[in-house]
């Protein structure tokens, strides 16, 4: 057999492995839909007056169009946790020395770890995303071409901060750890552009806002979907990715084979 | 000579400025039971990872199943197969998932995998069981599911670290029957136990290991022979014989309490007809003879040093 179909051929094995814990265990990716359903519901019923007068905007409802596709990414952020901590789990089993006594593909634990996040990812945007079509969200400018790169956008992403995820997993003593060293990825929406616009933070606090991964990928959906200016922020939101997902890659796996020692 | 399925010289290991394996040299035939016996702490699950190519070694010239564990350890480990000291089932899923894994990263057919799951599921007692999640397996049930795992893919070399650590009586008996079985299906088996009499029972060859040295290596026999202690007890009733067998058996520590006679000796037939012949001819009939030979407790303590024993009473064996 090839490198490569040994490779394909481990790595989706891995994957119904991973598949099979979520399926069996939806608790934890549920528990993370949460977080963001919860503030979706907060900052629409509760703050949706207010924020949309400071923006001046004409109301709750433009607020739903504006928090939305900060929401969507921030769930990308909170399922990831879940990666982060099924990892540090997994590593500290037996079953993962079994593995690598076993002639397989050396990273396809990691890669099933990150397709299957990846998955768990997108479909809880789409949960996320039918709970936001019903209290009113609407996307009608959208065309099909803008709809794809939305998509191909929240995929890119997922895998971005599943790698980084992953790598945070491999480096934690355990799954508690490991879900405390994941908790920016769910902290950095918050002070990004997701709830306010840049311009409406204090001066001091803009660039905190502005150069972090989360910004640029929430104005580009937001332009893709709602078709505000997009501007730079769709080049900086592919490179922010790929950027990450390189990092986690490589520090993920050497991770991996630093515990061959 | 045959093969060896593991051969190992000059193997060596450390962390930091501690040495735990410090030049063993190993030689397994294919199709035997090799047991590393030592107490905890002597190297044997590093000896095990670095064979299972699980770590690397720092030095020694290593081949397993004929492959350089070096250059060539995705060929080791397309032979071999591991049960560690840890489980190493995934206990979300259920042990037949468990299993059906297995068959898939050894690229089984899905006919192929469900055959040979079910097959060894019904071999270990684990068909009931088989829809549950391993976590609520008993710890038995889970070592019987690891090595049904570790069975899946034919593997010709077994390492098997300290598989009954842990187990009550009845499953360590269990355990000691498979390993058997697989031995008779030309498996080689690499053991290591704390437990001496598991060593005895399984091992065509033992090597023990003390502060990363092997100490001795042979059969058990041959590691017996190794330490002084064997001795022919001569138990009587009547205080008139014993005295009179204290007196013709000048060389025997007496014990005048119990009326024993110890006659030191290796317990060897010629050295039995001599000391019968000597009984026979100054009329003196015991009433119990018994022939100790040292046990491997003893040779295991002579060999690591005795202060770390632990309360053992060396047992008689009557030949």
């Amino acid at each position: 057999m090839s490198s490569l179909s040994l490779a394909v051929r481990d790595s989706s094995t891995m994957l119904r492995r991973n598949l099979l814990h979520a399926r069996r265990y939806p608790s934890l990716t549920l528990n993370l839909l949460l977080t963001p359903v919860m503030l979706l519901l907060l900052f629409v019923y509760v703050f949706g007056d207010v924020m949309s007068a400071g923006m001046g905007g004409a109301g709750r409802s433009q607020y739903v169009a504006y928090v939305v596709p900060g929401i969507l990414l921030m769930t990308i952020g909170s399922t990831v946790i879940g990666a982060a901590v099924s990892v540090a789990t997994d590593m500290s089993e037996g079953i993962i020395a079994r593995f690598r006594t076993m002639a397989i593909h050396r990273s396809s634990v990691l890669i099933g770890h990150v397709i299957g996040s990846v998955l768990q990812s997108i479909a809880g945007v789409v949960l996320v995303g039918a709970v936001a079509v019903a209290i009113g969200f609407r996307s009608t400018d959208a065309t099909v071409l803008e709809w794809l790169a939305a998509f191909g956008l929240l995929v890119l992403f997922a895998l971005a901060l599943t790698w980084i995820a992953v790598g945070m997993g491999m480096a934690s003593p355990n799954a508690e750890a490991a879900s405390n060293s994941a908790m920016p990825l769910i902290l950095l929406p918050l002070i990004s552009s997701a709830f306010t616009p840049i311009d409406a933070m204090p001066g001091w606090f803009q660039p905190i806002a502005q150069y972090q991964p989360f910004t640029p990928a929430i104005e580009t959906l937001r332009g893709l979907l709602l078709g505000s200016g997009i501007g730079n922020n769709g080049w900086l939101a592919v490179a922010w990715s790929v950027g990450l997902a390189a990092l986690g890659y490589f520090w993920s796996t050497s991770k991996f084979r630093d515990d061959q020692k | 000579m045959t093969n060896l399925a593991i051969a190992a010289h000059g193997l060596r290991k450390s962390y930091g400025d501690k040495t735990v394996l410090d030049g063993v040299d190993l030689a397994v035939p294919e199709g035997t039971v090799f047991s590393l016996l030592g107490p905890n702490g002597a190297g044997k699950t590093t000896a095990v990872k670095i064979l299972s190519t699980l770590i690397g070694a720092d030095a020694g010239d290593l081949r397993v199943a004929g492959h350089d564990l070096a250059t060539a350890p995705q060929a080791v480990r397309a032979a071999i197969g591991v049960t560690g000291q840890f489980s190493a089932v995934d206990g979300l899923i259920t042990g037949e998932e468990n299993m059906l894994l297995m068959a898939d990263l050894h690229h089984l057919s899905r006919r192929e995998g469900r055959r040979v799951a079910a097959g060894l599921l019904e071999r270990f007692g684990l068909t009931e069981a088989a829809k549950k999640p391993a976590s609520t397996y008993s710890g038995g049930m889970k070592r019987r599911l690891d090595i049904a795992m570790t069975l899946v893919g034919d593997p010709r070399i077994i390492f098997l670290d300290e598989p009954t650590t842990g187990l009550d009586p009845r499953s360590r008996h269990n355990m000691w029957q498979i390993i058997r079985e697989l031995v008779t299906g030309g498996v080689t088996v690499f053991l290591t136990t704390q437990y001496l009499e598991e060593a005895d029972e399984l091992a065509d060859r033992i090597a023990v290991l003390n502060d990363g040295k092997i100490a001795a290596e042979g059969t058990a026999e041959e590691l017996k022979r190794l330490v002084p202690g064997g001795h022919v007890r001569l138990r009587f009733t009547d205080p008139a014989a014993y005295r009179s067998a204290a007196s013709a058996l000048r060389e025997a520590a007496r014990d005048d309490e119990s009326l024993t006679l110890r006659i030191p000796g290796d317990g060897s037939q010629r050295e039995l007809r001599s000391l019968l012949a000597r009984l026979d001819s100054a009329g003196i009939e015991a009433d119990e003879l018994t022939v100790h030979t040292p046990d491997l407790d003893d040779v295991f303590f002579a060999l690591t040093g005795s202060d770390t024993a632990p309360d053992h009473q060396p047992k008689e064996t009557v030949r």
